[in-house]
């Protein structure tokens, strides 16, 4: 009631303002209703479909059969595997960005120049990077094994050409690539840290290792988290470096993941139905891993108040 | 929540931890080397790539460990540039990066300067389902977007790159948001009685004084453009409209094959440049941004 009292009297000004208001952020809004939920609603209703594009597409209506041939489909799980063993690399580059962070945090000469070291390979282009690894694994030339061989005189792995070793060395170019972001994230949730805590845990005669288990670690909690859920969310959308590196998806299609089968069915083979069927399930993972964030928020995040 | 608890730069010193024992000057100086050794290791694939541009063709397939290019050959980096595909990636790029830049960087700060300093209803609702369209990920549209992008005949031309980032581009409204917090509302009032119109306030007082945080944002929007590869590769049809990144990967599928190493590492340095360059120069402030994202 007394919010219809405050509507009735809104003054002839106040309208004037929303009115612009409301058009100056209407940009933003039709941009997401054209390309992004219009496509949304377009890739549900596709996803049912055995839709190639040049088909008609209501006259293919399958209902789930797409859904039920991917859950078929041992090279869909293949990919959906590979996806998961990649983020083995968070946890890694979570690690050491945490170690340098606090090493970098100790007021060593350098501090500036190291960071901007570990950052560049964020900045830099993914595909000129990707090309480059492509390079540096190289079985024959490549930097590693020439490295390799320099130091035992044998021939190295075949980093890129066998089915294992692929995935380490998929992992071990995305801890590079990404690792600069994490230091610096892990850097500024140190500066947040008030002095003071650490002065009254000496005092309490606490020694390093009690400092960083309840001082440093569950204040940094918050980065950690948010470490954590951005890169899973990105481990899902892993693709160009896999194309690049492993155009054909690695031996034995052992180095390609989901988006990399996505963009197969779809783009490589038409299948826009079908592929519009791996996207849906793909966005409800990522859209439950954002649940899980706002769910967990509040209970493993804890904050300096 | 614009003051944001950030780095700041005066009080840096004081927060790094001083040193004040012989032992732990000993510990930082062990601690220093081994950070420095490691940050080499990480710029190394970069200072090898640099170096493989400049070898001979002998020198990379020698099959034994060598980085310092003997003889220096700069030739690479000429033939590159005298490749025409190579010069219309470069400038399909820039014709994609002006107009979204510029049109997408006005709607962008238009749409924070309303939600930071006008009053309407639904503002916060809407500036939370704005700000919830971020976790939407691209493979998730790419289809439909492709399909869409066919169908109203775009394909054949950088439309598909440019349109949609002239709607706006969320995270920078989010960001330019967050700054203009930071300015006084006042000059909000004092305007609305000298009886300028909004679009005047915006432009005229609020748009020169986000100037610092517009560029930093158009920026790293900058970067996006340059060094983005999946949109392009599904939605440009014909070779004349590649852009750089495109340009470069098939590059790299092309010159493998004759073993032209030297060749892709001198294309992939150039397509890299624009970026490191403008990191370089205003690292200070990217890095600051990114930062506040994890803070947020």
């Amino acid at each position: 009631m007394a919010g219809n009292k405050v509507k009735v009297h809104r003054s002839a000004m106040a309208k004037r303002e929303e009115r612009w208001a409301w058009l100056f952020i209407a940009p933003p809004f039709i941009g997401f209703m054209l390309f992004m939920a219009y496509p949304i609603v377009f890739a549900l209703i596709a996803s049912t479909s055995k839709w190639t594009g040049i088909n008609s597409l209501w006259g293919n209506i399958v209902g789930l059969q797409n859904y039920a041939k991917i859950f078929a489909d041992a090279k869909f799980w293949k990919s959906m595997a590979t996806t998961i063993i990649y983020m083995i690399g968070i946890p890694i580059g979570m690690i050491l960005g945490m170690l340098i962070a606090m090493g970098l945090k100790r007021g060593i000469p350098g501090k500036r120049l190291l960071t901007t070291m570990y950052y560049v390979p964020v900045v830099s282009s993914l595909v000129a990077v990707s090309i480059l690894w492509a390079w540096v694994f190289n079985y024959d030339y490549g930097l590693l094994n020439g490295i390799y061989k320099f130091l035992t005189g044998a021939h190295g792995p075949n980093w890129l050409g066998d089915e294992h070793m692929v995935k380490i060395s998929l992992i071990i170019f995305m801890v590079w690539k990404g690792l600069g972001g994490t230091v610096i994230l892990y850097l500024a949730g140190l500066q947040n840290i008030p002095r003071d805590y650490y002065e009254a845990a000496m005092i309490d005669g606490a020694n390093g290792f009690d400092k960083f288990m309840n001082i440093t670690l569950p204040l940094l909690s918050p980065v950690t988290f948010y470490v954590l859920i951005t890169s899973l969310i990105g481990g899902f959308q892993v693709f160009v470096e896999v194309q690049v590196m492993t155009p054909s998806g690695g031996p034995n299609y052992s180095s390609a993941t989901v988006v990399y089968y996505l963009y197969e069915k779809a783009f490589t083979n038409g299948q826009l139905g079908y592929g519009s069927a791996v996207a849906v399930i793909l966005a409800i993972i990522i859209f439950i891993i954002t649940a899980i964030n706002f769910w967990g928020q509040d209970r493993w995040v804890k904050t300096i108040d | 929540m614009a003051t944001l608890a950030l780095p700041r730069r005066k009080s840096k010193d004081y927060q790094d931890d001083h040193v004040t024992t012989p032992k732990e000057r000993v510990f930082n100086v062990i601690i220093f080397i081994i950070l420095f050794l490691f940050a080499i290791t990480m710029v190394f694939p970069l200072i090898y790539m640099v170096a493989t541009s400049f070898m001979t063709k002998n020198q990379i397939l020698s099959g034994s460990l060598t980085i310092i290019p003997d003889p220096i050959l700069i030739g690479k980096y000429s033939q590159v540039l005298q490749k025409g595909q190579f010069i219309s990636g470069i400038l399909n790029t820039i014709k994609v990066e002006i107009p979204v830049l510029l049109i997408g960087g006005f709607t962008s700060s238009l749409a924070a300067f309303a939600f930071a300093k006008m009053d309407f209803r639904g503002k916060n609702a809407l500036f939370l389902a704005l700000l919830a369209t971020i976790m939407i990920p691209f493979a998730v549209v790419m289809i439909p977007q492709y399909v869409l992008f066919t169908k109203l005949h775009w394909t054949n031309s950088l439309a598909p790159l440019i349109i949609p980032g002239c709607f706006g581009n969320v995270s920078m409204i989010f960001f330019l948001r967050q700054n203009l917090y930071s300015i006084p509302s006042d000059l909000m009032d004092a305007a609305k009685i000298d009886g300028c119109n909004y679009f005047g306030i915006y432009w005229k007082i609020f748009l020169p004084l986000m100037k610092g945080a517009l560029g930093t944002q158009l920026m790293l929007w900058f970067m996006f453009i340059w060094n983005d590869y999946l949109a392009p590769t599904i939605f440009l049809r014909s070779e004349k409209q590649w852009t750089l990144q495109v340009v470069i990967r098939s590059f790299n599928s092309y010159y493998a094959i004759q073993s032209d190493y030297a060749l892709i590492m001198a294309a992939s340095v150039i397509a890299m440049l624009p970026t490191l360059l403008l990191f370089f120069m205003f690292q200070r402030m990217i890095i600051q941004s990114i930062a506040i994202s994890g803070i947020k």
